[in-house]
């Protein structure tokens, strides 16, 4: 900025000049010359009386710059994590809509059964558990007849397949280490996180695979 | 050429920018016209000091024609100039260079289709063959400004339909397109070869069907992140079955489906073809059959880059590496809308030669990135997920030692959550890449020391955006406001023309940021600043500003204010829920004639109407215009209308052509700016000056004026500016010397 403080120049030729008369104001034309405007040139608000954007931005306006003691850091923990209860805000963080409308689907995995010539893919993203992603794999292969071991509940997904012609399947993933694991290990966020491919093995071939720590799991038909 | 003797007021219309530029040139001596009533009593002209002879009532008459050979001579040495700022400047030197430059012109850029209108930019160019133009503002694209806001295609495809029927190539970017407009496009040029569209909307795939099957010259058909609608035609289908022209076919956002067997044929049949983006429908399968037919892409967006549904077992699937390694030219490579990470090694052989990577839409981790990354030494441009974390971040910072730009996305665009990357990541990238010039980052915590660390590491920054996803959100390690990592930015990087602010920031940041942004062009300011000063730092401190978009910060009316000696310097100001006030932007609109204020409501603020959600402000030519929505009102200054107007206002068309040759004051708010300048010094102009006083009886109903042309005086650091200081010193001797008895809103004159 600009060292040059002009204010004197002015000032002191006023007094050869009625100043006040001819003081320059800013003003609608019409208007009365109340210094409106010049009220709020001078004068910086504060930042908390700036502060009524209705945000939920009120959690902040205590942050404390001078750091004193353990207070600032409850402020600067409030402040570094807003509120759960936070509402969203329009066009924020600032991702195209066409972008986000991409990334809704984007954890896509193959599916292989045992003995089917084709492969499926499901997108890992849309489902929420387990649960889920079994009951869309038994509508995904419904034209096998075939239960799928459900080792999360200790019993077939279907309890009333009486139909002996199907064929039991283990469901199994491939990890990002290349291990071949049972589902339901480990929690669903880091299943999906860790699964590169899935695979329906039949239950008679499912010998050897990374055994589940409960002691019930039984890896032989 | 007659020089238009009217007083320059909004409603003169045509030849107003000549009539201007005449007056203004620098190399022009003769007097500006006068539409004084009583021209005996002008005191005025004995008192002008510096150049020009004062006002004369002696009507301008038509000039000797120059001398046509130095014409014909200048014709043909402006036809290589292309650049536009060089344009701009040839055109003002004077009346002969801005007619041939106008003739000469092939290539015209409107980065505001607001700013001009289609009658008079055809009227002063008439041998386009290629228009580029822009729409709506950046932030449109968040849902910031409700739908049928404007920027319509239409009036400008009709107007160019008879005007430039040779035109060839057409790039729009947030414009809305109807498919009627795309008709036009392809009955009116038959020799159209270009079409881009960025961010567009409104068409459909009739009206891709159109222009494939008229524009029988096209090379072009760039389709990029727009929103088209399904309109269930096979546009693919509709090039004519003879060899085509095609260079370039981009339409990895037409989330449509299409006839592969349509799009392989044409493929087959574009022996030109280098640049090919396909969309999500197309298999990996598909994909292999397009790369054997087209083996020298140099540009491929690969699509879904998984398999269809039914594909068979694994054994028999086309080996994918051999058709990557058959593309020897293949330097930007792209898509991935559907990721299956198995087949990503298929790209290897291409690694090394890539230029271009875009995996922003892959989610793919450290681990599957890692095997790619580490084989592109050449790499320039890396778009990716914030999914390979700081682990794959520092896998490209070892290994992409070229690297310019580096887009990092989020997968998840939520605030309240652990993210991937971190200043961790940053620090790594500012370490191993140190050419870096463009860099847009998205995290949920970060550090100053990380930004610092970035503008010392990185030098060459262009474009520096960091966007801290949780609003207000601190320095993660120290719990500081972030503003000395942006303060270093813009203070180490000194070719920074590009900054986009996020995280807790007060007004200091935004002191830097005027103390040191010199030469930033565009700045995005969001959840920042503490109250009007942050604003007026800004304004006052970067003289390169042009657009300029805030949303949600404390800036009010006085802040606003403090820019008026910027805005017709400025493509645009947009500020959305800060602290405007109608009344505030009233004032603007009464200073500054030739800008056009729209105050944008909400779609759900129903009562308030002295708050202003969204002010979105530009220089044009043209006055309100005339496709105004409801919700938009544009504020005019009524008082030019009627008439009563005591201190007039004018500005020069060239402010907008970016020389400073010339520049216009109003000298109603340089007044306001006095107060301010008590707070963070003076404005300077530089140039001549001109302002126009008013004589005789501003109540009469007509109120006849002159000009007073002050000429570029030394300010008292010898540099040839104006200050604004030295300006009101002058009127105060106008004051003294009784040219103005009295200055305010109802003054009079001698």
């Amino acid at each position: 900025m600009s060292p040059e403080n002009g204010s004197n120049l002015l000032e002191s030729d006023a007094a050869n000049v009625s100043f006040k008369e001819t003081e320059l104001t800013l003003g609608m034309p019409g208007e009365s010359r109340g210094l409106t405007l010049v009220e709020k040139a001078s004068g910086k608000r504060g930042f908390l009386e700036t502060v009524d954007l209705n945000l939920g931005r009120s959690s902040n306006v205590d942050y404390d710059r001078n750091k004193d003691s353990g207070e600032s850091e409850t402020d600067v923990s409030s402040v570094a994590k807003p509120p759960a209860a936070k509402s969203q805000v329009v066009g924020w963080p600032p991702v195209r809509a066409y972008r986000k409308n991409a990334m809704k689907s984007c954890k896509y995995v193959k599916v292989a059964v045992d003995g089917a010539p084709y492969l499926r893919k499901v997108d890992l993203e849309m489902y929420n558990s387990y649960q889920q992603l079994l009951n869309a794999l038994e509508d995904l292969f419904s034209c096998f007849s075939f239960t799928i071991r459900n080792y999360l509940t200790e019993r077939k997904i279907t309890d009333q397949e009486v139909n002996n012609s199907g064929v039991e399947y283990v469901p199994t993933y491939e990890d990002r280490d290349g291990d071949w694991m049972m589902l339901g290990d480990v929690p669903w966020k880091m299943f999906v996180e860790s699964c590169k491919r899935l695979r329906l093995m039949k239950s008679s071939e499912a010998t050897g695979l990374a055994p589940r720590t409960a002691s019930k799991c039984s890896s032989s038909s | 050429m007659i020089t238009n003797k009217k007083p320059r007021s909004s409603d003169t219309d045509s030849n107003y920018m000549r009539d201007d530029r005449t007056e203004m040139s620098e190399d022009d001596d003769r007097s500006p016209p006068s539409d004084s009533i009583t021209n005996d009593s002008c005191p005025t002209r004995n008192c002008t000091p510096g150049s020009g002879s004062g006002s004369s009532s002696i009507p301008e008459y038509l000039a000797p024609y120059p001398d046509q050979v130095l014409e014909n001579v200048l014709e043909n040495v402006l036809w290589f100039l292309t650049s536009r700022k060089d344009r701009n400047a040839a055109s003002l030197v004077c009346r002969s260079w801005y007619r041939v430059e106008a003739l000469t012109r092939s290539d015209l850029f409107i980065g505001n289709c607001y700013a001009v209108s289609p009658k008079r930019a055809t009227s002063r160019f008439s041998r386009i063959r290629s228009v580029t133009l822009k729409g709506k503002p950046r932030f449109a694209d968040f849902n910031l400004m409700p739908p049928n806001w404007g920027a319509h295609f239409a009036p400008w495809v009709s107007a160019m339909a008879k005007a430039y029927p040779w035109l060839e190539k057409v790039h729009l970017k947030r414009m809305s397109v109807t498919d009627d407009d795309l008709a036009l496009l392809a009955e009116s040029f038959s020799g159209f070869k270009e079409l881009v569209l960025v961010c567009c909307d409104g068409f459909g795939t009739s009206g891709l069907a159109v222009v494939a099957s008229r524009c029988r010259q096209l090379k072009v058909l760039d389709l990029i992140e727009s929103e088209v609608s399904d309109d269930e035609v096979d546009w693919i289908s509709f090039f004519p079955d003879t060899e085509t022209c095609l260079e370039s076919l981009i339409f990895d956002c037409v989330d449509c489906p299409i006839d592969f067997d349509a799009l392989e044929r044409l493929v087959a049949r574009s022996p030109s073809l280098k640049k090919l983006r396909l969309n999500r429908s197309i298999s990996i399968g598909q994909l292999y059959h397009l790369m054997v037919r087209a083996p020298q892409l140099t540009h491929l967006g690969t699509g879904s880059f998984s398999p269809s549904e039914d594909v068979a077992h694994v054994e028999q699937e086309p080996d994918y590496v051999s058709a990557f390694a058959a593309c020897k030219s293949l330097v930007c490579l792209s898509g991935f809308r559907e990721i299956i990470p198995d087949y990503l090694p298929a790209i290897y052989p291409i690694c090394s030669n890539l230029t271009s990577l875009n995996f922003s839409y892959a989610n793919i981790s450290a681990e599957q990135v890692k095997p790619i990354i580490s084989n592109c030494h050449k790499l320039q441009i890396f778009w990716v997920l914030d999914s390979i974390c700081d682990e794959g971040l520092q896998a490209v910072a070892a290994t992409c030692k070229e690297l310019r730009e580096l887009r990092v996305f989020p997968i998840e665009a939520r605030e309240d959550i652990e993210g991937p990357v971190s200043e961790v990541g940053l620090q790594a990238i500012s370490e191993g890449c140190r050419k870096l010039q463009s860099i847009l980052y998205f995290c949920q915590r970060m550090t100053n020391a990380a930004v610092i660390a970035m503008s010392k590491n990185c030098p060459d920054l262009v474009v520096f955006r960091l966007c801290i996803m949780g609003r207000h959100r601190p320095d993660d390690v120290t719990g500081e406001p972030m503003d000395e990592g942006f303060g270093a930015i813009v203070m180490n990087c000194k070719k920074l023309t590009r900054l986009a602010v996020s995280g807790l920031l007060t007004d200091r940041a935004f002191a830097y940021i005027g103390k040191y942004g010199k030469i930033v062009r565009t700045l995005s300011v969001a959840f920042a600043g503490d109250s009007d000063m942050g604003l007026k730092y800004v304004l006052e401190g970067c003289p390169r500003l042009q657009k300029l978009e805030i949303r949600d910060s404390p800036f009010g009316d006085a802040a606003l204010l403090s820019g008026l000696h910027h805005y017709y310097n400025m493509r645009f100001l947009w500020m959305s829920t800060c602290k405007l006030s109608r009344q505030g932007c009233q004032q603007i609109a009464q200073a500054l004639p030739r800008l056009v204020v729209e105050v944008i409501k909400h779609e759900d603020n129903v009562d308030m109407e002295e708050v202003v959600d969204t002010l979105y402000m530009y220089r044009s030519l043209e006055g309100p215009r005339e496709d105004v929505p409801q919700f938009v009102s544009i504020l005019e200054d009524r008082h030019m209308k009627e008439g009563a107007l005591m201190w007039k206002t004018d500005i020069s068309a060239r402010c907008w052509t970016t020389i400073r040759s010339v520049c216009i004051v109003n000298v109603r708010w340089v007044i306001n700016a006095k107060y301010a300048q008590h707070m963070h010094g003076p404005y300077t102009f530089s140039g001549n000056v001109v302002v126009q006083v008013h004589v005789g009886d501003p109540l009469a109903h007509r109120v006849g004026f002159h000009w007073m042309r002050i000429p570029i005086l030394k300010d008292m650091y010898g540099s040839d500016h104006i200050s604004i200081l030295v300006l009101l010193e002058l009127i105060s001797l106008m004051v003294k010397a009784k040219l103005i008895v009295k200055v305010g809103s109802d003054c009079a004159f001698e």
